[in-house]
Protein backbone atom coordinates (compact mmCIF):
# COMPACT_ATOMS: atom_id res chain seq x y z
CA UNK A 1 0.00 0.00 0.00
CA UNK A 2 1.28 3.43 -0.85
CA UNK A 3 -0.04 6.17 1.35
CA UNK A 4 2.50 8.75 0.35
CA UNK A 5 0.45 10.03 -2.57
CA UNK A 6 -2.49 10.45 -0.26
CA UNK A 7 -0.63 12.53 2.25
CA UNK A 8 -2.80 15.38 3.34
CA UNK A 9 -1.43 18.83 2.72
CA UNK A 10 -1.50 21.27 5.58
CA UNK A 11 -3.84 24.11 4.77
CA UNK A 12 -5.05 27.58 5.82
CA UNK A 13 -5.53 27.32 9.55
CA UNK A 14 -2.33 25.30 9.85
CA UNK A 15 -0.04 28.08 8.64
CA UNK A 16 0.51 29.29 12.20
CA UNK A 17 1.71 25.86 13.33
CA UNK A 18 3.93 25.57 10.25
CA UNK A 19 5.88 28.70 11.16
CA UNK A 20 6.57 27.38 14.68
CA UNK A 21 8.34 24.25 13.50
CA UNK A 22 11.19 23.29 15.84
CA UNK A 23 11.96 19.75 14.77
CA UNK A 24 12.01 18.55 11.19
CA UNK A 25 12.51 14.99 9.99
CA UNK A 26 13.24 14.39 6.32
CA UNK A 27 13.33 11.04 4.55
CA UNK A 28 14.48 9.30 7.74
CA UNK A 29 15.79 5.75 7.52
CA UNK A 30 16.60 4.03 10.81
CA UNK A 31 16.42 0.63 12.47
CA UNK A 32 18.10 -1.99 14.61
CA UNK A 33 21.18 -3.52 13.03
CA UNK A 34 20.25 -4.84 9.61
CA UNK A 35 16.50 -4.54 10.28
CA UNK A 36 15.31 -1.17 8.97
CA UNK A 37 12.10 0.03 10.64
CA UNK A 38 11.72 3.55 9.25
CA UNK A 39 11.83 3.70 5.44
CA UNK A 40 11.94 7.35 4.48
CA UNK A 41 9.76 9.07 7.07
CA UNK A 42 9.17 12.82 6.85
CA UNK A 43 7.30 14.77 9.54
CA UNK A 44 7.71 17.94 11.56
CA UNK A 45 6.80 19.05 15.08
CA UNK A 46 5.80 22.56 16.12
CA UNK A 47 5.99 24.63 19.27
CA UNK A 48 2.72 25.33 21.01
CA UNK A 49 0.96 22.20 19.81
CA UNK A 50 0.41 18.56 20.68
CA UNK A 51 1.45 16.20 17.91
CA UNK A 52 0.19 12.66 18.34
CA UNK A 53 1.91 9.79 16.57
CA UNK A 54 -0.51 6.96 15.83
CA UNK A 55 -0.20 3.74 13.90
CA UNK A 56 -0.45 -0.01 14.30
CA UNK A 57 2.12 -1.98 16.33
CA UNK A 58 5.51 -2.15 14.67
CA UNK A 59 4.91 0.88 12.42
CA UNK A 60 7.94 2.67 13.88
CA UNK A 61 6.46 5.17 16.35
CA UNK A 62 8.74 4.26 19.25
CA UNK A 63 11.68 3.81 16.90
CA UNK A 64 11.16 7.37 15.69
CA UNK A 65 11.34 8.71 19.26
CA UNK A 66 14.43 6.60 19.98
CA UNK A 67 16.12 7.90 16.86
CA UNK A 68 15.42 11.47 17.99
CA UNK A 69 17.10 10.63 21.31
CA UNK A 70 20.16 8.98 19.79
CA UNK A 71 19.24 5.50 21.04
CA UNK A 72 18.73 4.16 17.52
CA UNK A 73 21.20 5.27 14.83
CA UNK A 74 19.80 6.79 11.67
CA UNK A 75 21.03 5.25 8.46
CA UNK A 76 19.75 7.93 6.11
CA UNK A 77 17.86 11.20 5.85
CA UNK A 78 18.08 14.25 8.08
CA UNK A 79 16.84 15.42 11.48
CA UNK A 80 16.95 19.14 12.24
CA UNK A 81 16.48 20.25 15.83
CA UNK A 82 16.00 23.99 16.21
CA UNK A 83 17.86 24.57 12.96
CA UNK A 84 20.78 22.24 13.69
CA UNK A 85 21.39 18.77 12.25
CA UNK A 86 21.14 16.18 15.05
CA UNK A 87 24.58 14.72 14.39
CA UNK A 88 26.17 18.06 15.28
CA UNK A 89 24.68 17.97 18.79
CA UNK A 90 26.36 16.23 21.71
CA UNK A 91 24.22 14.11 24.03
CA UNK A 92 23.96 16.98 26.50
CA UNK A 93 23.18 19.61 23.82
CA UNK A 94 20.49 17.37 22.38
CA UNK A 95 18.97 16.79 25.83
CA UNK A 96 18.68 20.55 26.33
CA UNK A 97 16.46 20.66 23.22
CA UNK A 98 14.60 17.35 23.47
CA UNK A 99 13.28 15.63 26.60
CA UNK A 100 12.19 11.99 26.29
CA UNK A 101 10.09 9.74 28.49
CA UNK A 102 10.36 6.10 27.38
CA UNK A 103 7.51 3.68 27.81
CA UNK A 104 9.41 1.33 30.10
CA UNK A 105 10.67 2.85 33.30
CA UNK A 106 12.56 1.55 36.27
CA UNK A 107 11.45 2.67 39.70
CA UNK A 108 14.56 3.49 41.70
CA UNK A 109 14.80 4.03 45.46
CA UNK A 110 14.89 7.81 45.21
CA UNK A 111 12.89 10.75 46.44
CA UNK A 112 10.61 12.78 44.16
CA UNK A 113 12.97 15.77 44.43
CA UNK A 114 16.05 13.68 43.59
CA UNK A 115 14.27 12.38 40.50
CA UNK A 116 13.26 15.86 39.34
CA UNK A 117 16.81 17.09 39.96
CA UNK A 118 18.14 14.36 37.64
CA UNK A 119 16.20 16.18 34.93
CA UNK A 120 18.74 18.98 35.33
CA UNK A 121 21.62 16.74 34.29
CA UNK A 122 22.03 18.29 30.84
CA UNK A 123 22.40 21.73 32.39
CA UNK A 124 25.23 20.81 34.76
CA UNK A 125 28.90 20.46 33.99
CA UNK A 126 31.23 17.93 35.64
CA UNK A 127 31.23 17.19 38.59
CA UNK A 128 27.52 18.05 38.55
CA UNK A 129 26.82 20.06 41.65
CA UNK A 130 23.29 21.45 41.81
CA UNK A 131 23.01 25.22 41.82
CA UNK A 132 20.17 27.15 43.44
CA UNK A 133 18.47 27.60 40.06
CA UNK A 134 18.51 23.83 39.43
CA UNK A 135 16.77 23.21 42.73
CA UNK A 136 14.25 25.94 41.92
CA UNK A 137 13.61 24.48 38.45
CA UNK A 138 13.09 21.00 39.94
CA UNK A 139 10.68 22.31 42.59
CA UNK A 140 8.77 24.31 39.97
CA UNK A 141 8.45 21.18 37.81
CA UNK A 142 7.14 19.21 40.79
CA UNK A 143 4.61 21.97 41.48
CA UNK A 144 3.50 21.95 37.82
CA UNK A 145 2.63 18.25 37.93
CA UNK A 146 0.69 18.84 41.14
CA UNK A 147 3.03 17.14 43.60
CA UNK A 148 4.12 20.15 45.65
CA UNK A 149 4.72 19.08 49.24
CA UNK A 150 5.64 15.51 48.27
CA UNK A 151 9.26 16.30 47.33
CA UNK A 152 10.67 13.98 49.98
CA UNK A 153 8.41 10.98 49.30
CA UNK A 154 10.14 7.88 47.99
CA UNK A 155 9.18 7.12 44.39
CA UNK A 156 8.66 3.42 45.14
CA UNK A 157 6.00 4.26 47.71
CA UNK A 158 3.79 6.23 45.29
CA UNK A 159 0.99 4.93 43.06
CA UNK A 160 1.61 4.21 39.38
CA UNK A 161 -0.17 7.39 38.30
CA UNK A 162 1.82 9.54 40.69
CA UNK A 163 5.06 7.91 39.60
CA UNK A 164 4.19 8.83 36.03
CA UNK A 165 3.77 12.43 37.12
CA UNK A 166 7.17 12.33 38.80
CA UNK A 167 8.75 11.18 35.54
CA UNK A 168 6.93 14.00 33.79
CA UNK A 169 8.33 16.44 36.37
CA UNK A 170 11.79 15.12 35.55
CA UNK A 171 11.21 15.82 31.85
CA UNK A 172 9.88 19.30 32.67
CA UNK A 173 12.88 20.13 34.83
CA UNK A 174 14.97 19.33 31.77
CA UNK A 175 13.56 22.58 30.38
CA UNK A 176 13.66 21.48 26.73
CA UNK A 177 11.38 23.01 24.08
CA UNK A 178 10.48 19.54 22.72
CA UNK A 179 8.99 16.80 24.93
CA UNK A 180 8.66 13.27 23.54
CA UNK A 181 6.31 10.94 25.43
CA UNK A 182 6.03 7.26 24.55
CA UNK A 183 2.62 5.96 25.66
CA UNK A 184 2.39 8.27 28.68
CA UNK A 185 -1.08 7.04 29.63
CA UNK A 186 -0.42 3.30 29.64
CA UNK A 187 -1.19 1.62 32.98
CA UNK A 188 -2.98 4.75 34.19
CA UNK A 189 -6.63 4.74 35.19
CA UNK A 190 -8.97 7.03 33.31
CA UNK A 191 -8.93 10.03 35.68
CA UNK A 192 -5.11 10.10 35.66
CA UNK A 193 -5.18 9.85 31.87
CA UNK A 194 -7.39 12.92 31.69
CA UNK A 195 -5.22 14.85 34.16
CA UNK A 196 -2.13 13.97 32.17
CA UNK A 197 -3.66 15.11 28.92
CA UNK A 198 -4.74 18.39 30.51
CA UNK A 199 -1.20 18.87 31.74
CA UNK A 200 0.15 18.24 28.24
CA UNK A 201 -2.30 20.79 26.90
CA UNK A 202 -1.05 23.43 29.30
CA UNK A 203 2.56 22.58 28.38
CA UNK A 204 1.74 23.08 24.71
CA UNK A 205 -0.02 26.34 25.54
CA UNK A 206 3.14 27.49 27.30
CA UNK A 207 5.00 27.10 23.99
CA UNK A 208 6.44 23.59 24.11
CA UNK A 209 6.27 21.11 21.28
CA UNK A 210 4.60 18.08 22.88
CA UNK A 211 4.96 14.87 20.85
CA UNK A 212 3.35 11.69 22.10
CA UNK A 213 2.75 8.17 20.97
CA UNK A 214 -0.80 7.08 21.78
CA UNK A 215 -2.37 3.71 21.14
CA UNK A 216 -5.84 4.89 22.05
CA UNK A 217 -7.18 6.19 18.73
CA UNK A 218 -10.23 8.09 20.08
CA UNK A 219 -7.98 9.83 22.63
CA UNK A 220 -5.47 10.64 19.88
CA UNK A 221 -8.22 12.21 17.75
CA UNK A 222 -9.52 14.11 20.75
CA UNK A 223 -6.30 15.64 22.06
CA UNK A 224 -4.07 16.10 19.03
CA UNK A 225 -3.54 19.45 17.36
CA UNK A 226 -1.80 17.51 14.65
CA UNK A 227 -2.17 13.80 14.08
CA UNK A 228 0.61 11.96 12.27
CA UNK A 229 -0.37 8.45 11.17
CA UNK A 230 2.51 6.06 10.56
CA UNK A 231 2.27 2.88 8.60
CA UNK A 232 5.07 0.45 7.80
CA UNK A 233 7.81 2.95 8.56
CA UNK A 234 6.36 5.80 6.53
CA UNK A 235 4.02 8.70 7.09
CA UNK A 236 0.56 7.69 5.91
CA UNK A 237 -1.13 10.97 6.71
CA UNK A 238 -0.65 14.11 8.77
CA UNK A 239 -2.99 16.95 9.56
CA UNK A 240 -5.65 18.02 12.02
CA UNK A 241 -7.69 15.15 13.50
CA UNK A 242 -10.68 16.20 11.39
CA UNK A 243 -8.66 16.16 8.18
CA UNK A 244 -7.11 12.80 8.98
CA UNK A 245 -10.46 11.34 9.99
CA UNK A 246 -12.19 12.58 6.86
CA UNK A 247 -9.49 11.20 4.58
CA UNK A 248 -10.44 7.69 5.70
CA UNK A 249 -6.80 6.75 6.12
CA UNK A 250 -7.33 5.55 9.69
CA UNK A 251 -9.75 2.86 8.56
CA UNK A 252 -7.25 1.56 6.04
CA UNK A 253 -4.17 1.70 8.26
CA UNK A 254 -5.74 0.19 11.38
CA UNK A 255 -8.23 -2.05 9.61
CA UNK A 256 -11.10 -0.82 11.79
CA UNK A 257 -14.06 1.50 11.31
CA UNK A 258 -13.58 4.87 13.01
CA UNK A 259 -16.83 6.78 13.59
CA UNK A 260 -17.61 10.21 14.93
CA UNK A 261 -20.65 11.60 16.71
CA UNK A 262 -21.30 15.18 17.70
CA UNK A 263 -21.64 15.82 21.43
CA UNK A 264 -22.90 19.40 21.23
CA UNK A 265 -20.04 21.30 19.59
CA UNK A 266 -17.48 18.60 20.29
CA UNK A 267 -16.63 15.71 18.01
CA UNK A 268 -16.39 12.36 19.79
CA UNK A 269 -14.72 9.44 18.03
CA UNK A 270 -15.08 5.73 18.56
CA UNK A 271 -13.89 2.60 16.80
CA UNK A 272 -15.82 -0.42 15.58
CA UNK B 1 10.51 18.09 58.50
CA UNK B 2 10.82 14.91 56.52
CA UNK B 3 13.70 16.33 54.57
CA UNK B 4 15.67 17.07 57.72
CA UNK B 5 15.02 13.61 59.08
CA UNK B 6 16.35 12.00 55.95
CA UNK B 7 19.41 14.23 55.86
CA UNK B 8 20.09 13.62 59.54
CA UNK B 9 19.77 9.92 58.97
CA UNK B 10 22.37 10.03 56.23
CA UNK B 11 24.83 11.98 58.38
CA UNK B 12 24.30 9.58 61.28
CA UNK B 13 24.97 6.67 58.95
CA UNK B 14 28.03 8.29 57.43
CA UNK B 15 29.55 9.34 60.74
CA UNK B 16 28.67 5.94 62.18
CA UNK B 17 30.53 4.07 59.46
CA UNK B 18 33.50 6.46 59.67
CA UNK B 19 33.64 5.90 63.43
CA UNK B 20 33.35 2.15 62.81
CA UNK B 21 36.26 2.41 60.40
CA UNK B 22 38.46 4.24 62.90
CA UNK B 23 37.60 1.78 65.67
CA UNK B 24 38.29 -1.19 63.39
CA UNK B 25 41.59 0.32 62.27
CA UNK B 26 42.73 0.92 65.86
CA UNK B 27 41.69 -2.59 66.86
CA UNK B 28 43.49 -4.01 63.84
CA UNK B 29 46.69 -2.21 64.83
CA UNK B 30 46.50 -3.59 68.39
CA UNK B 31 45.38 -7.20 68.08
CA UNK B 32 47.14 -10.23 66.71
CA UNK B 33 49.60 -12.87 67.80
CA UNK B 34 51.22 -10.14 69.91
CA UNK B 35 48.95 -7.63 71.66
CA UNK B 36 50.09 -4.05 71.44
CA UNK B 37 48.52 -1.28 73.50
CA UNK B 38 47.88 2.05 71.77
CA UNK B 39 50.69 3.53 73.89
CA UNK B 40 53.15 0.92 72.61
CA UNK B 41 52.13 1.69 69.04
CA UNK B 42 53.39 5.22 69.44
CA UNK B 43 56.63 4.17 71.15
CA UNK B 44 60.02 4.47 69.48
CA UNK B 45 60.95 3.00 66.14
CA UNK B 46 63.51 0.44 67.28
CA UNK B 47 61.50 -1.42 69.84
CA UNK B 48 59.97 -4.73 68.93
CA UNK B 49 56.52 -3.15 69.14
CA UNK B 50 57.56 -0.36 66.79
CA UNK B 51 58.79 -2.85 64.19
CA UNK B 52 55.66 -4.98 64.39
CA UNK B 53 53.61 -1.81 64.03
CA UNK B 54 55.48 -0.56 60.98
CA UNK B 55 56.14 -3.75 59.04
CA UNK B 56 53.18 -5.92 59.94
CA UNK B 57 50.23 -4.13 61.45
CA UNK B 58 50.22 -0.86 59.51
CA UNK B 59 50.36 -2.40 56.00
CA UNK B 60 47.86 -5.04 57.00
CA UNK B 61 45.39 -2.53 58.41
CA UNK B 62 45.74 -0.29 55.39
CA UNK B 63 45.23 -3.32 53.13
CA UNK B 64 42.02 -4.30 54.94
CA UNK B 65 40.59 -0.80 54.74
CA UNK B 66 41.46 -0.40 51.06
CA UNK B 67 40.23 -3.81 49.97
CA UNK B 68 36.98 -3.36 51.90
CA UNK B 69 36.28 0.06 50.40
CA UNK B 70 37.38 -0.98 46.91
CA UNK B 71 35.34 -4.17 46.73
CA UNK B 72 32.21 -2.67 48.31
CA UNK B 73 32.18 0.32 45.95
CA UNK B 74 33.00 -1.93 42.99
CA UNK B 75 29.96 -4.02 43.91
CA UNK B 76 27.75 -0.93 44.22
CA UNK B 77 28.89 0.30 40.79
CA UNK B 78 28.38 -3.07 39.08
CA UNK B 79 24.93 -3.39 40.65
CA UNK B 80 24.03 0.09 39.42
CA UNK B 81 25.33 -0.38 35.89
CA UNK B 82 23.79 -3.82 35.38
CA UNK B 83 20.68 -2.75 37.32
CA UNK B 84 20.90 -6.00 39.21
CA UNK B 85 21.22 -6.38 42.94
CA UNK B 86 22.53 -9.93 42.58
CA UNK B 87 25.59 -8.76 40.72
CA UNK B 88 28.93 -8.31 42.45
CA UNK B 89 32.59 -8.59 41.43
CA UNK B 90 32.80 -11.99 43.14
CA UNK B 91 29.78 -13.41 41.35
CA UNK B 92 30.11 -12.25 37.76
CA UNK B 93 33.78 -13.22 37.46
CA UNK B 94 35.50 -9.86 37.94
CA UNK B 95 37.47 -11.09 40.94
CA UNK B 96 38.23 -14.34 39.14
CA UNK B 97 39.52 -12.35 36.16
CA UNK B 98 41.77 -10.35 38.46
CA UNK B 99 42.91 -13.59 40.09
CA UNK B 100 43.81 -15.04 36.70
CA UNK B 101 45.71 -11.86 35.90
CA UNK B 102 47.72 -12.17 39.11
CA UNK B 103 48.36 -15.89 38.57
CA UNK B 104 49.59 -15.39 35.01
CA UNK B 105 51.72 -12.45 36.11
CA UNK B 106 53.38 -14.49 38.88
CA UNK B 107 53.77 -17.55 36.63
CA UNK B 108 55.67 -15.35 34.18
CA UNK B 109 57.90 -14.28 37.02
CA UNK B 110 56.86 -10.65 37.31
CA UNK B 111 56.24 -9.96 40.98
CA UNK B 112 56.63 -6.18 41.31
CA UNK B 113 53.68 -4.35 42.85
CA UNK B 114 52.78 -2.39 39.74
CA UNK B 115 52.97 -5.45 37.46
CA UNK B 116 50.70 -7.47 39.77
CA UNK B 117 48.20 -4.64 40.26
CA UNK B 118 48.18 -3.86 36.54
CA UNK B 119 47.61 -7.43 35.42
CA UNK B 120 44.90 -7.86 38.07
CA UNK B 121 43.16 -4.80 36.63
CA UNK B 122 43.48 -6.13 33.07
CA UNK B 123 42.07 -9.51 34.06
CA UNK B 124 39.16 -7.89 35.88
CA UNK B 125 38.49 -5.56 32.96
CA UNK B 126 38.37 -8.38 30.42
CA UNK B 127 35.95 -10.32 32.64
CA UNK B 128 33.58 -7.42 33.31
CA UNK B 129 33.53 -6.25 29.70
CA UNK B 130 32.92 -9.79 28.45
CA UNK B 131 29.88 -10.13 30.69
CA UNK B 132 28.48 -6.63 30.22
CA UNK B 133 29.03 -6.32 26.47
CA UNK B 134 27.66 -9.78 25.74
CA UNK B 135 24.57 -8.83 27.74
CA UNK B 136 24.21 -5.54 25.89
CA UNK B 137 24.77 -7.01 22.43
CA UNK B 138 22.25 -9.78 22.87
CA UNK B 139 19.78 -7.83 25.00
CA UNK B 140 20.00 -10.60 27.58
CA UNK B 141 17.63 -10.57 30.53
CA UNK B 142 18.83 -9.59 33.97
CA UNK B 143 19.05 -13.15 35.20
CA UNK B 144 20.90 -14.23 32.05
CA UNK B 145 23.58 -11.64 32.86
CA UNK B 146 24.12 -13.27 36.24
CA UNK B 147 24.15 -16.79 34.78
CA UNK B 148 26.64 -15.70 32.11
CA UNK B 149 28.77 -14.09 34.82
CA UNK B 150 28.75 -17.25 36.91
CA UNK B 151 29.91 -19.21 33.85
CA UNK B 152 32.70 -16.69 33.18
CA UNK B 153 33.61 -16.93 36.86
CA UNK B 154 34.01 -20.70 36.88
CA UNK B 155 35.90 -20.66 33.56
CA UNK B 156 38.43 -18.11 34.80
CA UNK B 157 38.81 -19.85 38.17
CA UNK B 158 39.45 -23.14 36.40
CA UNK B 159 42.15 -21.60 34.21
CA UNK B 160 43.80 -20.05 37.28
CA UNK B 161 43.81 -23.37 39.10
CA UNK B 162 45.19 -25.12 36.03
CA UNK B 163 48.08 -22.68 35.95
CA UNK B 164 48.71 -23.10 39.68
CA UNK B 165 48.84 -26.88 39.22
CA UNK B 166 51.38 -26.58 36.43
CA UNK B 167 53.46 -23.91 38.19
CA UNK B 168 53.26 -24.85 41.90
CA UNK B 169 55.65 -22.05 42.89
CA UNK B 170 52.93 -19.51 41.99
CA UNK B 171 50.79 -20.55 44.94
CA UNK B 172 53.73 -19.82 47.22
CA UNK B 173 53.72 -16.23 46.03
CA UNK B 174 50.03 -15.80 46.64
CA UNK B 175 49.24 -16.71 50.22
CA UNK B 176 45.56 -17.18 51.11
CA UNK B 177 44.70 -16.30 47.54
CA UNK B 178 41.71 -18.50 46.96
CA UNK B 179 39.71 -17.59 50.03
CA UNK B 180 41.17 -14.13 50.41
CA UNK B 181 43.28 -12.87 53.28
CA UNK B 182 45.88 -10.41 54.42
CA UNK B 183 48.58 -12.45 56.15
CA UNK B 184 51.04 -11.98 53.29
CA UNK B 185 50.50 -8.28 52.62
CA UNK B 186 53.65 -6.28 52.04
CA UNK B 187 54.17 -2.57 51.48
CA UNK B 188 55.63 -3.03 48.01
CA UNK B 189 52.59 -4.96 46.85
CA UNK B 190 50.21 -2.57 48.53
CA UNK B 191 51.33 0.90 47.46
CA UNK B 192 50.56 0.69 43.72
CA UNK B 193 47.18 -0.90 44.41
CA UNK B 194 46.43 1.74 47.06
CA UNK B 195 47.10 4.56 44.61
CA UNK B 196 44.79 3.00 42.03
CA UNK B 197 42.02 2.31 44.54
CA UNK B 198 42.05 5.81 46.02
CA UNK B 199 42.01 7.46 42.60
CA UNK B 200 39.18 5.23 41.38
CA UNK B 201 37.13 5.84 44.56
CA UNK B 202 37.47 9.58 44.11
CA UNK B 203 36.51 9.43 40.45
CA UNK B 204 33.51 7.18 41.06
CA UNK B 205 32.28 9.51 43.77
CA UNK B 206 32.39 12.55 41.46
CA UNK B 207 30.38 10.54 38.91
CA UNK B 208 27.55 9.65 41.30
CA UNK B 209 24.90 11.51 39.26
CA UNK B 210 25.92 9.58 36.17
CA UNK B 211 25.56 6.31 38.08
CA UNK B 212 22.08 7.33 39.23
CA UNK B 213 21.06 8.12 35.68
CA UNK B 214 22.29 4.73 34.47
CA UNK B 215 20.23 3.04 37.17
CA UNK B 216 17.12 4.67 35.64
CA UNK B 217 17.64 2.54 32.55
CA UNK B 218 19.44 3.10 29.27
CA UNK B 219 16.60 4.89 27.48
CA UNK B 220 15.83 7.30 30.28
CA UNK B 221 19.51 8.08 30.87
CA UNK B 222 20.11 8.80 27.20
CA UNK B 223 17.03 11.05 27.11
CA UNK B 224 18.41 13.03 30.04
CA UNK B 225 21.62 13.72 28.16
CA UNK B 226 24.00 10.93 29.21
CA UNK B 227 26.16 9.25 26.57
CA UNK B 228 25.12 5.88 27.90
CA UNK B 229 27.56 3.61 26.10
CA UNK B 230 30.64 5.65 26.94
CA UNK B 231 29.69 6.22 30.56
CA UNK B 232 28.72 2.59 31.12
CA UNK B 233 32.07 1.41 29.81
CA UNK B 234 33.84 3.95 32.02
CA UNK B 235 32.00 2.67 35.10
CA UNK B 236 32.77 -0.94 34.29
CA UNK B 237 36.44 -0.02 33.89
CA UNK B 238 36.41 1.75 37.27
CA UNK B 239 34.66 -1.22 38.91
CA UNK B 240 37.30 -3.51 37.41
CA UNK B 241 40.05 -1.21 38.65
CA UNK B 242 38.67 -1.22 42.19
CA UNK B 243 38.11 -4.97 42.29
CA UNK B 244 41.31 -5.82 40.42
CA UNK B 245 43.54 -3.66 42.60
CA UNK B 246 41.93 -5.10 45.75
CA UNK B 247 42.28 -8.70 44.58
CA UNK B 248 45.93 -8.10 43.66
CA UNK B 249 46.90 -8.02 47.35
CA UNK B 250 43.87 -9.43 49.17
CA UNK B 251 43.00 -12.46 47.05
CA UNK B 252 39.51 -13.54 46.13
CA UNK B 253 37.47 -11.85 48.85
CA UNK B 254 34.07 -12.42 47.35
CA UNK B 255 31.41 -11.61 49.81
CA UNK B 256 31.99 -7.99 50.67
CA UNK B 257 31.10 -6.72 47.18
CA UNK B 258 27.67 -8.33 47.40
CA UNK B 259 26.64 -7.88 51.00
CA UNK B 260 27.77 -4.32 51.75
CA UNK B 261 26.07 -2.54 48.81
CA UNK B 262 22.85 -4.47 49.42
CA UNK B 263 22.91 -3.70 53.12
CA UNK B 264 23.76 -0.03 52.64
CA UNK B 265 21.13 0.42 49.93
CA UNK B 266 18.49 -0.56 52.48
CA UNK B 267 19.69 2.16 54.80
CA UNK B 268 20.47 5.04 52.44
CA UNK B 269 18.16 4.39 49.49
CA UNK B 270 19.41 4.26 45.93
CA UNK B 271 21.02 7.68 45.54
CA UNK B 272 24.68 7.07 44.73
CA UNK B 273 25.76 10.34 46.35
CA UNK B 274 24.80 8.78 49.68
CA UNK B 275 25.23 5.12 48.83
CA UNK B 276 28.85 5.23 47.66
CA UNK B 277 30.56 6.90 50.65
CA UNK B 278 28.64 4.77 53.16
CA UNK B 279 29.56 1.68 51.13
CA UNK B 280 33.23 2.67 51.12
CA UNK B 281 33.50 3.23 54.87
CA UNK B 282 31.17 0.35 55.74
CA UNK B 283 33.09 -2.08 53.52
CA UNK B 284 36.40 -0.95 54.99
CA UNK B 285 35.16 -1.39 58.57
CA UNK B 286 33.60 -4.78 57.82
CA UNK B 287 36.70 -6.29 56.21
CA UNK B 288 38.99 -4.89 58.90
CA UNK B 289 36.87 -6.31 61.71
CA UNK B 290 36.71 -9.68 59.97
CA UNK B 291 40.49 -9.66 59.64
CA UNK B 292 40.86 -8.89 63.37
CA UNK B 293 38.65 -11.88 64.11
CA UNK B 294 40.68 -14.02 61.72
CA UNK B 295 43.84 -13.19 63.65
CA UNK B 296 42.44 -13.56 67.15
CA UNK B 297 39.94 -16.44 67.06
CA UNK B 298 42.49 -19.24 66.90
CA UNK B 299 45.64 -17.31 67.85
CA UNK B 300 48.48 -18.01 67.42
CA UNK B 301 47.05 -19.65 64.27
CA UNK B 302 45.42 -17.46 61.66
CA UNK B 303 42.58 -18.39 59.38
CA UNK B 304 42.07 -16.66 56.02
CA UNK B 305 39.93 -13.53 56.37
CA UNK B 306 37.65 -14.60 53.52
CA UNK B 307 36.58 -17.63 55.52
CA UNK B 308 35.70 -15.54 58.59
CA UNK B 309 33.86 -13.08 56.39
CA UNK B 310 31.67 -15.75 54.84
CA UNK B 311 31.04 -17.52 58.16
CA UNK B 312 29.94 -14.29 59.86
CA UNK B 313 28.56 -12.48 56.84
CA UNK B 314 26.46 -15.10 55.13
CA UNK B 315 24.06 -15.84 58.03
CA UNK B 316 23.82 -12.12 58.78
CA UNK B 317 22.99 -11.42 55.16
CA UNK B 318 20.39 -14.17 55.00
CA UNK B 319 18.84 -12.83 58.19
CA UNK B 320 18.63 -9.34 56.68
CA UNK B 321 17.28 -10.62 53.42
CA UNK B 322 14.31 -12.32 55.00
CA UNK B 323 13.69 -10.04 57.97
CA UNK B 324 12.97 -6.64 56.40
CA UNK B 325 10.26 -6.08 53.86
CA UNK B 326 11.45 -7.17 50.45
CA UNK B 327 12.02 -4.43 47.93
CA UNK B 328 12.73 -4.43 44.23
Amino acid sequence: MKFDQERIKLQGSQQKIESNIILTIQDLHAGYGSREVLHGLSVSFSRGSITVLAGPNGCGKSTLLKTLTGLVPKSGGAIWINGKPIEQLSAVERARQVAYLPQQKRIPEMTVLAMALHGRFAHLSYPRRYRQKDIEAAREAIRLVGLAGQEECMLSELSGGTQQRVFLAMALAQDAPVILLDEPTSFLDISYQLQLMDLCRSLADSGKAVVMVLHDLPAALKYADKLAVLSEGRLAAAGTPVEVYESGVLDRVFGVKVKQVMDGEERVYYCL
Amino acid sequence: MKRDKRKDRFFILLSGTIAGCLFAALLSLCVGAVWLSPAELLSGADTMAGRIFRYARLPRTAACLLAGAGLAVSGAVIQGVLANRLASPGIIGVNAGAGLGVTVCCALGAVSGWAVAGSAFLGALVAVLAVALAAQRTGASRSAVILGGVAVNSFLTAVSEGITTLFPEVSMLIVDFRSGGFSGVSGSRLVPAAVLILLALLLVWTLSHELDLLSLGEEMAQGLGLSVRKVRTLFLALAALLAGASVSFAGLLGFVGLIIPNLVRRLTGGESRKLLPVCAFGGAAFVTLCDCAARVLFAPYEIPTGIVMSVIGAPFFIFLLFSGRTRD
